[in-house]
Order: C-alpha cells, then sequence, then structure tokens
C-alpha cells in the first residue's frame, strides 16, 4: 500500500527537488547565458544574470573559424560506434555472468572495474606507442576501439545488474521450449531487459561523447570530435569567455536535446529493475 | 535486424571510419599544433593567403597551453608524427634541441633575415648557437598602472622603479571603498602561471633556483624576503583570493578598473589599452621592478615560437609555412589590414625601427622589458642553467609546479611562507637527486 505523503510534505519535497535541479543545472545555464554576451559583458563584476545586450556575435565567429559540422559528425560516429560495439560485446558477456556465473564471476566483476580505477594518464605511451604501431593515430576506428573498451567494464556491470533481475525460469522455458541460445538472447533476455540496455546505451553515449583525455590526446585532424572543438576555444593569455561558452554550448547541445528526450527512457532504466 | 546483420553493419561502419582518416590525406598539406590566443587566431585567419601563394594546405590543431604542452610532448618524444609544426615556448625550444627532436633552422632564406630576431629572442630558441624554433610573437613582463590614480595619489612612477616604490605606490592607490585594489599580481599554482612570476620575482630579491653545484637555494635568505614581501604586499594590497589569480583573471580586474597596477606580460598591454578595457585611456606602463640595490628586475622572457618536428616528411613545406608566418612581409600584411597595435610583437629587430610602430604607446617598453632580459645570465649569483623564469631542464615542470602550489598554499593562509620555503626545498632537493644532477 502506498503511503500518504501530505500536501505540505509534497510542497516541501518539490521545492527542494527543484532547488537541486536547479543549483545542478546552473553551471549549464550560466554557459548558455554567457555565449550571448560580448567579452566585456563575460568578465563583468558584478555578474549580469539577464539584462545585457543579447548578440550571436559569438556563435557567428565561432562557425566562422571553426568546422563545426566535421567534429560533431566525429562526436556522433565515435560515441555511437563505440556504444554500439560496446553492447554487442557486453550483452553476451553479462549474460554468461548472470545465468552462467562461475566460481570466478564475482572476481572477474571486480577486476573489470579495477580497471576504471587506473589514473588515464598511466597507459597514455603505452597505447600512444600501440597507435602509432597499428597506424590509428587519428583515426576514427582507434577512438571507437579504445573508448568501446573504457566503457565497457560499465556497460557490463550495468547489464549484470539489470540481467540478474531476470528470473532463470524464463530463459529456462524458453529452452524448453527449444530456443537456441541466439534465440534465448534476442527474443526473450533482450525484449525483457530493454529498459536497462536502453539506459546503459544512453549513459556509455554521454560519457564516449564527454571523453576528454583520449579523444584530446589520440587525435589531430580528421578524427577530432567536439571535445577538441571547445579545447580549441580555451586560452590562458587572454579573455574569450563568451567565445568558449558559445562553443561549449554547440558542444553540448546535442547530447542535452538527447538527455532531454530520452530522460524517461533512461530515469525507468536507472531506478528500476528488468522486471519490475 | 538480426544480430548478423547487425554485426555486418558496425563492421562496415567501423571500416568506413577508418578508412576515412587516410582518406583525407593530402601530400602538400602540413598539420601546425598551436595555442588559442589572439595573434595565432589571427595568423590562421591569413592562411588562405599562404596557401594561395604556395599551393600548401594548412590543418590547424589549436589546444589549450597545458593540452598542447601535453600533446605535443607525448608526439615528439614518441615519434608520433601526427604535426609538421609545433607552437613550443622558450622552455621546451632548447631541451627538445639538444634531444635532436627538432629540425634546426640554420638554413632560412636570405630574405628571412634571421639576424633580424631579436638577440634575446635568438639565444633562448637556440641550442649550442643553432636556431630550433621561430619565435612568431615575443614577449617580458613590466608594470601596467593606471596614470590617473597615479595622479590622484600624488606619484609619478619612475621608468625603472624599485619593489619599494611599487608598495608604496599600491597603499596611495588601494581604495577597497571603491573596489580599487593597489595592485594585482599572479598568484595561481602552476609552473607557467604564479611560478614563472614569483621566480622573477626572486630574481628580482638576488635569489635563484639552484647554486652551480646544483644545490636547491630555497633555504636561503634572499627567497625569504621576496616571498615575505610578495606575502606582505598582496595581503596589504592585493584582490580576495589572489592565490588564485592568473593571467586572465588579473586582466579581467584591470579591465574592470579594480587594479592600480598590475605586473605582467608584455603581450597583455594590447589587452589593456584595447576596446574591451574600461581604462584603456589612462593606462601608462614602466619596467619590471627590482629591489633596491639588486642589478636584476624581474623581467621574464618568453616567446610562442614555431618548430619543426624531426622526421616530419614535409620539412621544406613546413620550412615555407615558419618563413612566411614569422617573416617581414606577414607583419607587414597585419599592420596594412589590421593597424599596428594588433602586429606579433617582441620577435623582430626592424619592427621596432619601424616608426608606425614606435608611436604604439607600449612598444618602446616592451622592447626595453625583453632587452632587460638575459636567459644566459638570469640572477645576481651564477647558476648552471638557462632561463629566466623557468629553469631549462626537463626536470622542471613537475618541480616547478609543485613548488608552487606550495607557494599558493602560503599565499592562501594555509602555511607559513617559512613552510612552504621549506617544503620548497625538500622537494627541489629530492628531484635534484633522484635526476642525478648531485
Amino acid at each position: 500500500m502506498a503511503r500518504s505523503v501530505s500536501p505540505r510534505r509534497k510542497l516541501i519535497n518539490t521545492t527542494v527537488a527543484w532547488a537541486i535541479g536547479l543549483l545542478i543545472f546552473f553551471p549549464i545555464l550560466w554557459t548558455i547565458l554567457t555565449s550571448f554576451k560580448s567579452e566585456a559583458q563575460a568578465i563583468a563584476a558584478p555578474p549580469i544574470f539577464l539584462g545585457f545586450d543579447w548578440t550571436l556575435e559569438n556563435y557567428r565567429v565561432v562557425m566562422e573559424r571553426s568546422d563545426y559540422g566535421r567534429f560533431l559528425w566525429n562526436s556522433i560516429i565515435i560515441a555511437g560506434l563505440s556504444t554500439v560495439l560496446g553492447c554487442i560485446i557486453a550483452v553476451p558477456a553479462a549474460w554468461s555472468m548472470a545465468f552462467v556465473p562461475s566460481k570466478r564471476t564475482k572476481d572477474i566483476l571486480l577486476w573489470m572495474l579495477s580497471t576504471k580505477m587506473l589514473p588515464a594518464v598511466g597507459v597514455l605511451y603505452p597505447i600512444y606507442l600501440l597507435f602509432i604501431q597499428m597506424g590509428l593515430l587519428d583515426s576514427r576506428f582507434g577512438l571507437v576501439v579504445v573508448l568501446m573498451l573504457i566503457n565497457l567494464p560499465i556497460i557490463v556491470w550495468m547489464l549484470y545488474t539489470y540481467f540478474k533481475e531476470i528470473p532463470g525460469e524464463i530463459l529456462e522455458a524458453a529452452r524448453m521450449d527449444g530456443a537456441t541460445l541466439r534465440q534465448e538472447l534476442i527474443y526473450v533476455l533482450t525484449p525483457m531487459a530493454i529498459p536497462g540496455i536502453a539506459s546503459t546505451l544512453l549513459l556509455n553515449f554521454i560519457l564516449a561523447w564527454n571523453e576528454a583525455f583520449w579523444t584530446l590526446n589520440l587525435t589531430a585532424v580528421n578524427a577530432a570530435p567536439l571535445t577538441a572543438f571547445i579545447a580549441s576555444y580555451s586560452s590562458p593569455e587572454g579573455l574569450f569567455f563568451a567565445k568558449l561558452s558559445a562553443a561549449s554550448t554547440m558542444a553540448i547541445a546535442p547530447i542535452l536535446i538527447l538527455g532531454w528526450f530520452s530522460q524517461k527512457q533512461l530515469v525507468r532504466g536507472l531506478t528500476f529493475g528488468a522486471v519490475k | 535486424m538480426s544480430l548478423k546483420s547487425t554485426l555486418s553493419a558496425a563492421t562496415a561502419l567501423t571500416l568506413i571510419t577508418a578508412g576515412g582518416a587516410f582518406a583525407d590525406a593530402h601530400s602538400a598539406t602540413i598539420t601546425i599544433a598551436t595555442v588559442n590566443n589572439g595573434d595565432m587566431i589571427r595568423m590562421q585567419g591569413y592562411t588562405d593567403q599562404f596557401t594561395a601563394e604556395t599551393g600548401i594546405a594548412v590543418e590547424w590543431v589549436t589546444l589549450e597551453e597545458n593540452v598542447l604542452r601535453q600533446r605535443v610532448t607525448t608526439d615528439i618524444t614518441t615519434k608520433g608524427g601526427q604535426f609538421d609544426i609545433m607552437t613550443i615556448g622558450m622552455y621546451e625550444t632548447p631541451i627538445w634541441g639538444a634531444n635532436d627532436w627538432l629540425v634546426p633552422l640554420n638554413d632560412l632564406s636570405a630574405e628571412y633575415d634571421v639576424d633580424d630576431i631579436l638577440p634575446a629572442m635568438r639565444n633562448g630558441l637556440s641550442h649550442d648557437g643553432t636556431l630550433y624554433a621561430a619565435p612568431f610573437y615575443g614577449e617580458s613582463s613590466m608594470v601596467m598602472y593606471r596614470t590617473d590614480l597615479m595622479e590622484a595619489a600624488g606619484l609619478e612612477m619612475p621608468t625603472a622603479p624599485t619593489w619599494q616604490f611599487i608598495r608604496e605606490a599600491a597603499a596611495a592607490m588601494d581604495d577597497p571603498e571603491n573596489e580599487i585594489n593597489g595592485i594585482c599580481l599572479r598568484g595561481k599554482a602552476g609552473w607557467g602561471e604564479g611560478g614563472a612570476f614569483i621566480t622573477v620575482t626572486g630574481n628580482s630579491f638576488g635569489a635563484r633556483w639552484f647554486d652551480e653545484e646544483w644545490n636547491a637555494q630555497f633555504d636561503q635568505p634572499q627567497w625569504a624576503d621576496a616571498l615575505n614581501f610578495y606575502v606582505n604586499l598582496m595581503n596589504d594590497y592585493g584582490p580576495e583570493g589572489y592565490a588564485t589569480n592568473g593571467f586572465n583573471e588579473n586582466l579581467s580586474l584591470f579591465n574592470q578598473g579594480k587594479c592600480g597596477m598590475w605586473i605582467d606580460a608584455t603581450v597583455a598591454a594590447s589587452f589593456v589599452t584595447g576596446d574591451d578595457s574600461t581604462v584603456a585611456d589612462s593606462v601608462s606602463f614602466a619596467l619590471a621592478p627590482n629591489a633596491e640595490g639588486v642589478e636584476k628586475r624581474a623581467n621574464w622572457l618568453w616567446a610562442w615560437a614555431l618548430a619543426i618536428p624531426a622526421g616530419t616528411q614535409q620539412e621544406a613545406e613546413a620550412k615555407q609555412f615558419i618563413e612566411w608566418a614569422t617573416g617581414k612581409e606577414y607583419i607587414e600584411l597585419v599592420a596594412a589590414n589590421e593597424g599596428w597595435a594588433n602586429v606579433p610583437p617582441g620577435a623582430r629587430t626592424s619592427l621596432y625601427e619601424t616608426p608606425e610602430y614606435q608611436a604604439v604607446p607600449f612598444a618602446k617598453m616592451t622592447l626595453d622589458s625583453i632587452n632587460a632580459a638575459d636567459p644566459t645570465d638570469p640572477t645576481v649569483d651564477p647558476v648552471p642553467y638557462v632561463g629566466i623564469q623557468f629553469v631549462a631542464i626537463p626536470e622542471f615542470a613537475g618541480m616547478a609546479t609543485e613548488v608552487s602550489q606550495e607557494f599558493s598554499a602560503a599565499y592562501a593562509g594555509q602555511q607559513t611562507v617559512e613552510e612552504a620555503l621549506a617544503k620548497a626545498q625538500a622537494i627541489a632537493t629530492e628531484v635534484m637527486e633522484a635526476a642525478g644532477y648531485r
């Protein structure tokens, strides 16, 4: 039976939730607002919140100076493909760990996660040398592989958690009906775990989109994604905050829109189990 | 969609993405790694003219300074070959030149007139007398001050002030009620930020990083004098939170009229007198100060320069670009289109002999500041290293960043000056011993 919540409590909860939401969103809002200011207004003290002369000049300069389309396309390809490839590898891996566990499964899961604990810069040189040997520097394919690998532990862990909640009896019933392993995965397991898989994919896509260590260090011209686009507007000698904000807004806009449209799926996947 | 077709589609897309990287390659295209600052961005805008003249296409990779440093260092030490030209500074050039990582620029054309490069810049970008990077623009440091506030305080800034005068002027101009700080200086941790500033301040008090035997010198009284003076000056007349202020934060404060004085890079002169400054009409300049009785001033010397990594396949094209971008004609091109105040400063003698440029308010002081800096003789007492605001050894960047973090902690009041100096001494001693200098 659902617990009844008093209107007063509901109001407080809502207010607190909105306040926290606004607090978290404020840096993004400030970046967006700054992108419409002049450079002088961007550094004004006290800061100007809304009462400034709105201008699109920064966007014009950024569009004129940079090939935004190329950076955007690279981001889409790299984040998208690394997510798809990661999913293709992670679904069978999570399935086997969830439904056919061995006594080492927990150790393997922990070991996979432990690879995330190493600072990325610690393996920069080995990976850079490997990329040189394999001719993968500044290639989208190279970045797809790297981003897929660094996000794989998270995907496997998340999918494993969802799969664990699916009763094994359902899969056994499918097997008794003559389903092969492939059919079991595709026609039984996957549809039941769709919310979980969708939220995992979305999260992985966001992580890959925002990744700013490997994407800056392994690219130059051809494969540089939007993280490199933003980095090109950061300047330690000169006040270009408005242009930097415009570039940042253009870089985060696609992922913000994606997140906005898929928030229902994302929240559902992250807060509920597969069969609830 | 079946698993098989999904896999096929993913593989096909992957191959397409991999192929794209190679398809874009072009024999007459050079790739240049650079930083994002006004002069570099301006140069990118004129690249089409270079391409039209030579048929050589140019691809730019623009990165934030620290990212660029990490990126090009990784590439050159692993011979990655990602770039045909790298924008590097005076710190990297002699070290990389000594390691044969850079192509010597000893066969530039007669029209380029390599002897026209300012001697201080040429020395700082050479190793064993060989030039390894061509300066695009150069800078020193100087005092930028508000003439209106100085006048109201009844003071007159000498051309070559002492630290004692700077303190006196800061006290006179400090006006907390009107949000005016007597002085704004860098305090932010980082070897190129606050670390650079406190190192030249140390030089101007007679301090040095190492003696001739590579013994750390932070336990000497000159460092205590310098650091105590800086901390007292900033605590008394500096802005709140100065321990986290770098170039940009101080530029912002100065442009908004919140600083009586600012001692920083000469390249800032064009910003504080530019359109975004609210005090553009009341700014003047003076040489960086020294402590009374100390011959060395708090001048640093820096250049953003173009260098060619050894092993590039496009060496001839890269040299062509360097001659174009750092030559006299480029300066004339910018002057014709954007005015003399916007040409890249601090690289060529002939620029300072041009009457039109001599009329630019900050031109003479920039040249005087650069000429006052000698990277081969940076301190009062002899040192075994080259470099003014840095020590040109590979270990310096990491070590100086740690030391500057300790100093910043002292600025923020988290520890005393004595504690910071003791830690700096320990850090520098340990690094020198581990690296085999002692």
